[in-house]
This record gives C-alpha cells, structure tokens and sequence, in this order.
C-alpha cells in the first residue's frame, strides 16, 4: 500500500503543515495516510473529463456589506487572549534571519 | 426527566414552573451520573443560574422569555461563547476564552434558552466516537460500554442522559445524525446556509453545519427554528428566513413519495439495522407514503470524496492555530520554531492525520488527482441526488451502518473509523437536509436512527416524515 504515498512525501508536508513527527510517526502517518488513499482510487480512476468540479453546495457569490463603521471586537479582549502581547499588539518571537 | 423541552418551556412560560427549578432538575442529573458519562467539557452552573432567574424574572414581570423559556441545553464545545472557555476539545485551544458569542448562542438567550454547558467531541469535530478528544471519550449513556457516536457524541450523550432535553451540535460528515443514531435521540442537519455558522470554530467551510439534537421531532422543530435565519455576519448564510416546521409536523405523509436508498443498504450495512430501515419504509407506506426503492449511483464515491476535501479544508481552517493569537504557545528561539513546537504539542493524532492528508491533496503535482477530482465526483453525487429527487419528495436510509460499538473498535484503523460515515456523508457534500429519529434498536438492544434525507430547503416534509416514523417507531 505505501506505494500510494512514500515516506518522504509525509515528512515533506509535515514540514508543509509545521508539524515534528518523530521517526516512528513518520512511519506510522505513512501508512495511515496510504490506506486512506488507496480507498480513494476509486475517485481516481473515475473518468471524469468535462465534469465541473464543486467547490461549494450552492453558487453562491462574494457577499459585500455597505461600508459603514459598526461594532467590532473589543481590542483588549482580544489581545487578553493572545499567549503574549507588547505595545498592544500580539508579540512573537525574532522573525529574521530564519531560513525560509 | 420531567417534560420535553416544548411542556418545560409552556410550563414556564405560563408560571406554572420556574426555571431555576427547571436547571436544578437538571443539574441534579448531572451530578447523578456525569462521572460516568463525561459529556461535558464543562458546566457552567454559575451563568445558566443566572439566565434561569433573568427568565423567571422576564415571566414575573408579565413578558414572554421566548419559545425556549427556561430550557436548559448544551452547547457543542465548537461553539464559541464570550468568556467561557472552548476548546474544541484540544489543547491547542488551552485557556482560550472567546472575545465573542456564536450567533446561535445569541438566538438561544433571545429565545430564553438557558445553556448549561460545553459537551466533548472529538477534537476539531474529526471523528465519529469521541475517542479523539484530548480530554477523555464520552460514554454512550444507553450502555457504557460504548461510544456516543462522534464528533457530537457529548451534545447527544447530554440529550440520553436527560442532562438537558436539547443540544446543539456540528455536523461536518454525519458528525450530529450519527452520535444522535447511537444514542437514541433526534439529531438533524439542516440545509447549508441555514443556520449561521459566525462563531462556530471551522473545520470544512464547505460542508460544516450546525443543528439540533432533541429526545422529540417536535422539540428539535422548535429549536431548529430558533437558530436558523439569515445572518450577515456569515457570508454562507441563504437569505430564507427560518423553516415553518413546527406548524406542518402533524401534516402526515399521504401521498408522499418516499425513496429507500438501495446504495446505502447493501454491503456494509449491519442486517438488524437494514431490518429496521425497511420496517420504517412500511411504517410510512402503512401511512398512505408511496414507497419504492431509489437509486443514487454517485454516493459510493461519497466518502473518498469526503474524506480528501474535508482534510484538504481542514488542512487551510486549521493553519490559523499557530501560538500567535490564541491559546496554547510553546516557546521557542524563533517564531517559525515557535509554531512548529505549538502545533505539534498541541494537537491530537486525528488531527495531525487529517492536516497532512489534506496538505498532501492540495500540493503541487497532486490537487487535480485528488482534490479537483473528489470536486468533480461531487458534482456527480449532487446531480444523482437532484434526478432523484425528480422522483422523490424524501428519501429513506440507516444513519450509521452499526449500531454503537466498543471502545477501542475502530481507534488502531483510521479507514475502518471514516466507513462509519458512509451514509451521513453524501447530504453534507450535496448541502442538502437530513435528519436521524431513533427507530426500534439492532439485535444488541441498542438504539437503531433511520435517516431521512430533503432536498435543500425542504425541511419541512423531512420533519413531517420524521414525526410520522416518531409515532411508528417499535
């Protein structure tokens, strides 16, 4: 079955989705992920040319609202939510020099 | 317990009861036998004691609480509700309170509803027994032995356990008919759009719903009706005011041109719980229904479908719990690290499964094989649906292919958990209503649900079908 998925390709999207998977996991995630792959070969190998693809129940279109001020969340409970804050503002830590 | 929610809320609006009486009655089961069931994540007696003395205060006063005067519910853990926690049962979500309510948090209090607590689900809403919730499974209250059902399992395990006469839950893949099948109550997923989805911690934007879980049609009606309407504040939301279900719950089905599913009642499904599937189509033909077996082709492709767009948007909603803005944060040198660290302390299995089967069908070199083609097949389902429903006015199949099964089953194969939903699964994919009324129980002695299926917007002729297998139901 793991010819559905290797090894590799689960550790590159973990890094995708910023998840540590420990060797074990990796092992484990690989093949989880290709049993539930394999179930979907036969959404695969359905020809489905010409077919348009739905992406939402109804066709529904972009909804704008006028542009007048209403209420918004209250700042400092939002930021009473946040793990750490500086200068009203939510606070990270250093940003530069990381590799991309 | 003492009344559906329609005689507590009649009996309160009246003065014939208090309110405060009523949240006691029910906070006494509570404390009966919720160590054992664990279907809350939290009680909040404090603020529904408070709501219940604003309701019997509103009657004292001469005015009308609303059409929920005084009826305790539960609140999936999903829903956000301004300063209390909720977790989504995850530690990710650790010490988070909400800035804000959910839209039907606030139609609740409007309708005089009295919220006692957050119930457990599995995390994020993905799974189908509670197993995945960070804080411990809840127990099927018809036999401990087994699981509620998920991801609502603790919204339908309070309803069981007469903790509250009603809930509400989310239903993303079957995630309020299913845990409503295998514990005995009502649960219902509306049409799409139908209730506004503002404050509801999202999962799959495209499929997930929120609805009603009930011990009565009738009572999940009313309720039902108090949530749904337009919001602006949810761009998803359809412009239709609520459904008028309530008044048309006694119309019968005369007439009515009922569909039973043969694609959902073949391989698969458990013989005793076929059984009960077809005794429900006599009950409605018996009824005056006009019974035949239906076909919709396309819904054998439902869950593959499912199960790469459910992850693929799960993988997108899910990318906003980082350590920046709420909740958990693990520290570490660099924010990127930071993130890492967080994500990965802070969410389950399930979870991290789900984020990387769907990170995987949207990545470069396989989005058409995966994610464009379960879009496509959706297409195809929701065409087979609509040529269906050119025969049909309702269509009839089992919620669950099982009733409740044991812990641990289904927890070492993640596939073998996902064919639980095979049947709850299409209507999500379609947008369509369906909705699950207990129906006699399987050869275990537990609880059977029939699932009745609308087309959108139909609420109404579900309801009515659903009240007419109520009152046949062995």
């Amino acid at each position: 079955m793991s010819d559905r998925i290797s090894r590799d390709a689960v550790a590159h999207v973990a890094r995708l989705a910023n998840l540590a998977l420990t060797d074990d996991e990796l092992d484990t995630y690989t093949a989880q992920l290709a049993d539930v792959l394999a179930h979907a070969a036969d959404v695969e190998a359905l020809d489905l040319a010409g077919v348009e693809p739905t992406t939402h129940p109804y066709p529904l279109t972009n909804v704008l609202r006028a542009d007048v001020v209403g209420p918004t969340l209250d700042r400092d409970e939002v930021l009473a939510a946040a793990p750490a804050v500086a200068d009203d503002r939510f606070s990270v830590p250093t940003i530069l020099g990381e590799a991309p | 317990m003492s009344g559906s929610a329609l005689e507590l809320a009649a009996a309160v609006r009246r003065g014939t009861r208090s309110a405060v009486d009523v949240l006691d009655e029910h906070r006494a089961a509570i404390e009966a036998t919720e160590l054992q069931i664990h279907a809350f994540n939290l009680v909040t007696a404090a603020e529904a004691r408070a709501a219940a003395e604003e309701v019997d205060r509103t009657v004292a006063a001469g005015d009308d609480p609303g059409p929920l005067a005084g009826v305790p519910i539960a609140l999936k853990d999903n829903l956000c509700t301004r300063g209390i926690p909720t977790t989504c049962s995850s530690k990710i979500l650790d010490g988070w309170l909400p800035p804000y309510d959910a839209t039907v948090v606030q139609r609740l209090a409007a309708a005089g509803a009295v919220p006692i607590g957050k119930t457990n689900l599995d995390e994020f809403a993905m799974g189908s027994s509670t197993e995945n919730s960070a804080f411990g499974p809840t127990r099927n209250p018809r036999d401990l032995t087994r699981v509620p059902g998920g991801s609502s399992g603790g919204s339908a395990a309070a309803v069981a356990a007469g903790f509250a006469p009603l809930s509400l839950g989310s239903d993303t893949g079957g995630s309020i008919r299913q845990p409503a099948a295998l514990c005995g109550v009502v649960g219902v997923k509306p049409t799409y759009g139908r209730v506004s989805r503002y404050g509801l911690i999202a999962f799959a934007s495209s499929l997930d719903q929120i609805g009603p879980f009930a011990n009565t049609v009738a009572d999940a009606a009313q309720l039902l009706e108090v949530i749904a309407g337009h919001d602006p504040r949810d761009s998803t939301s359809i412009p239709e005011g609520p459904p008028a279900v309530s008044e048309h719950l006694l119309d019968g089905v005369d007439g009515l041109r009922v569909g039973v599913v043969t694609e959902l009642l073949g391989e698969g499904i458990a013989p005793d719980v076929a059984a009960r599937v077809r005794e429900a189509a006599e009950a409605l033909a018996a009824a005056g229904a006009k019974v035949e077996e239906a076909s919709v082709p396309a819904a054998i492709y439902g869950l593959s479908a499912y199960y790469l767009i459910a992850p693929a948007e799960a993988s997108s909603n899910l990318a906003r719990f980082d350590g920046v803005r709420y909740g958990l944060r693990v520290n570490a040198p660099t924010t990127n690290e930071m993130m890492i660290a967080t994500r990965t302390a802070g969410f389950g299995a399930e979870v991290k499964r789900r984020i990387m089967l769907g990170t995987y069908a949207l990545s470069a070199g396989y989005y058409d094989a995966y994610y464009g083609q379960a879009q496509r097949v959706r297409t195809l389902i929701a065409r087979d649906f609509a040529a269906a429903y050119e025969q049909f006015d309702v269509l009839l199949s089992p919620t669950s292919p099982t009733t409740a099964f044991a812990f641990g089953d289904k927890t070492a194969d993640p596939l073998t958990m996902y064919l639980n939903d095979v049947c709850t699964i299409p209507s999500n994919l379609v947008g369509d209503p369906a909705m699950s009324v207990p129906f006699g129980t399987g050869a275990d002695g537990l609880p059977v649900g029939v699932q009745v299926l609308a087309p959108a917007l139909a609420e109404a002729t579900m309801f009515r079908t659903a009240a007419v297998l109520e009152g046949a139901a062995p």
